[in-house]
């Protein structure tokens, strides 16, 4: 789950972070009088969404406090962000920062993750700011310090004074630094994030200030902060997505038209690369985990039929806790329920198979049962395209 | 021989009396595993279908000798247990248990190093070894066979599925093993393709990797440099697109990082035959084997 700016400015700020004067706004009226009782010269408009590279797609304006603030804030929200990162149905903004325009003396990097490698929770520094830290990261590594966290010791404080004295040798800036970096990564461990992330910092005259901030919290520590599920903004996310996490299975969103349903995520991603090894473009990720249910198959069989974009569905189990007639059980309700319309090819393998295997075919549903993987990959990926013709 | 497990070992289950502790304990046992004990506190005394039942993995040890632990036990309170099997002087802990917050196995894996024990896991199906007939996992051990090729994965079924493959080409496997699908787990490929250079009874190794974090790099390092044994590799997730988990906690491509495509490269340039198409891993090992 990831927080809004605003949200992560907010959390910071409560901490001592100290962070532009602003405020949240709803419509161009709020913006102009939000913008007007910041009382500055010029104010930035920034759209709420949950994407990087909002600046290039216009979603980040400076303007003048005599402009016309109204309109200029009407323009951004209501509409959708198509970012880099949002693929082409974008995201919406519902919500608009207006802030102070500060003048920039320097940018810098602050954030923290959790090393894979070393298992520890890292401290990335930076002073050079403003650019993504992936891409600092392959370009110039030589710029970025890091600090590792003992899980036991906790950040010390000399770690933070360490970090904040190798970005800068003024005693008041580094003072400031140190806190911040403190700061960060108590929210970081306190709310079991995945990234928190300052970028950027700023040097304005002798404050250091969050310009930026991210917060992205790990689903897994998730039910620890069930304050937190108040700041989830429903509409950043998609909404297939979202009710097929509820109903307990891990689904994206692709681009194809194949819809899929395996079981285990590693076997759920090699199966879409090979549909796309033998030609065909898979419509969706989906696992319906190991100890799936008759209904939490049928409620993934229902998802890919709801899909208007599929035009052949591909089952491919290899059962192990999942029985394979628990499998054909939820499949055959849910195409009993629907109809079959579309073609489907299920290669399905592991416990109870025969079972499986009978149920399906006293069901006399139109399924092609097929015992090769790869040939029945094939077989679907032709399907798709003959039904693609067909309608 | 084998890595890690063998007829020797004891294996005790934390968890025993939940519906998968049970379930799983009976079909290690079933295996061959030499089940000798279980823990739920507040149940010590009673025992599931032969296997006795102790109080804390302490007492466990003390009765039974045990050096191995598997662990069931929900994500919101495993880090205690993992702790706990450490402090009592278990040597292997292998943990299944899915969903554990990455902060809790990080600082759990801190004590689980410093005190000189091992870790698989979280979010493994856990370890088998054909040839000793020691299962201590959830993987359907019917599927495997005795033999000479080691397997190390990040996934379950697609490790079921390889397997599967092997054994029907005539392969059998001397250990196979999941690392677990989390950001952060206890052993790495790096570690096992060590112990399956030094054991002579692996002739080859699978290795089954997935995109996100850089496990699979570090792996191609050693197998450049130190390492004499055909590998195999097969890497899912080259459709994934970027900034989405995959399933698998640990498996997301962040800022153009950890995508299959580097790691597929990285084997390649160590050596490594890296196969395209997963339903042809089976003859592709026959072959390097042959």
């Amino acid at each position: 789950m990831n927080l809004h700016e605003y949200q992560a400015k907010q959390l910071l700020a409560t901490r001592g972070v100290q962070i532009p004067k602003g405020s949240v706004c709803y419509d161009g009226l709020e913006a102009l009088i939000a913008a007007r009782a910041l009382g500055s010269e010029k104010v930035v408009l920034k759209a709420q969404v949950h994407t990087g590279g909002r600046g290039k797609a216009g979603g980040v304006a400076v303007v003048s406090a005599k402009d016309d603030i109204r309109s200029k804030a009407s323009e951004i929200i209501g509409r959708k962000l198509v970012t880099y990162q949002t693929g082409p149905d974008g995201k919406p903004v519902s919500a608009l920062l207006v802030e102070e325009f500060l003048p920039i003396d320097q940018e810098m990097y602050l954030g923290v993750v959790l090393d894979r490698n070393t298992g520890r929770v890292t401290i990335m520094a930076s002073a050079e700011g403003g650019v993504e830290i992936e891409t600092l990261a392959r370009e110039s590594p030589e710029k970025i310090v890091t600090v590792g966290v003992d899980p036991l010791r906790g950040l010390t404080p000399f770690q933070a004074r360490n970090l904040a004295y190798r970005l800068t040798q003024n005693k008041v800036l580094a003072q400031q630094m140190t806190k911040i970096a403190t700061v960060l990564y108590d929210i970081f461990v306190g709310f079991d994030c995945s990234l928190a992330e300052i970028n950027p910092l700023v040097v304005s005259g002798d404050r250091v200030l969050a310009l930026d901030a991210k917060l992205n919290l790990d689903e897994n520590g998730l039910f620890r902060h069930p304050e937190l599920e108040l700041l989830r903004d429903r509409s950043q996310e998609d909404q297939l997505e979202l009710s097929a996490n509820k109903d307990g299975l891990s689904y994206i969103k692709l681009t194809g038209n194949i819809g899929c349903i395996v079981n285990g995520a590693g076997l759920a991603m090699a199966t879409l690369d090979l549909i796309a090894l033998h030609g065909g473009s898979p419509a969706n990720f989906l696992d319906v985990g190991g100890g799936a249910s008759e209904q939490g198959v049928a409620d993934a069989m229902n998802i890919l039929l709801d899909d208007k974009r599929v035009k052949a569905v591909f089952i491919n189990i290899f059962g192990g806790i999942l029985r394979c007639d628990v499998l054909a059980r939820g499949v055959i309700r849910a195409l009993n329920e629907r109809g079959v319309a579309l073609p489907i090819v299920a290669r399905v393998e592991g416990t109870n198979i025969e079972e499986g295997r009978e149920l399906f075919e006293k069901s006399g549903l139109p399924i092609d049962m097929i015992p090769s993987l790869d040939e029945a990959a094939k077989l679907v990926v032709a399907k798709a395209k003959s039904f693609n013709k067909e309608s | 021989m084998a890595i890690l497990v063998n007829r020797e070992s004891r294996v005790i289950c934390q968890g025993i009396t939940g519906r998968n502790g049970t379930f799983h304990s009976l079909a290690c046992r079933e295996y061959g595993t030499n089940m000798v004990g279980g823990v739920t506190p507040g149940k010590g005394g009673s025992s599931v279908e032969g296997i006795p039942v102790f109080n804390t993995v302490w007492q466990a040890v003390q009765e039974t000798g045990a050096d191995v632990s598997l662990i069931f036990i929900p994500a919101a309170h495993a880090k205690d247990p993992i702790l706990e099997a450490v402090d009592a002087g278990i040597r292997l802990i292998v943990c299944i248990t899915e969903g554990i917050p990455p902060l809790d196995t990080a600082s759990a894996l801190h004590t689980v190093r410093l005190e000189g024990r091992v870790l698989i896991g979280p979010n493994t199906p856990g370890i088998i070894s054909p040839p000793e007939g020691c299962k201590v996992g959830i993987m359907p051990g019917y599927i495997h066979k005795p033999g000479p090729v080691g397997v190390i994965s990040r996934s379950g079924t697609l490790t079921y599925e390889v397997v599967d493959q092997l054994t029907k080409n005539g392969l059998g496997q001397s250990t196979c093993l999941g690392l677990g699908g989390d950001p952060v787990v206890g052993l790495s490929f790096v570690d096992v393709l060590k112990m399956f250079r030094d054991d002579p009874k692996t002739e080859a190794v699978v290795l089954i990797g997935e995109i996100g974090g850089s496990a699979e790099e570090q792996a191609a390092e050693l197998i450049k440099n130190e390492f004499n044994k055909p590998v195999a590799a097969y890497i899912a997730g080259r459709q994934a697109p970027p900034g989405k988990r995959m399933g698998h906690a640990g498996a997301i491509i962040s800022g153009g990082s950890g995508t299959a495509q580097g790691k597929i490269q990285a084997l390649e340039s160590a050596g490594v035959t890296v196969i395209e198409n997963l339903t042809q891993v089976g003859l592709v090992v026959k072959r390097l084997l042959g």
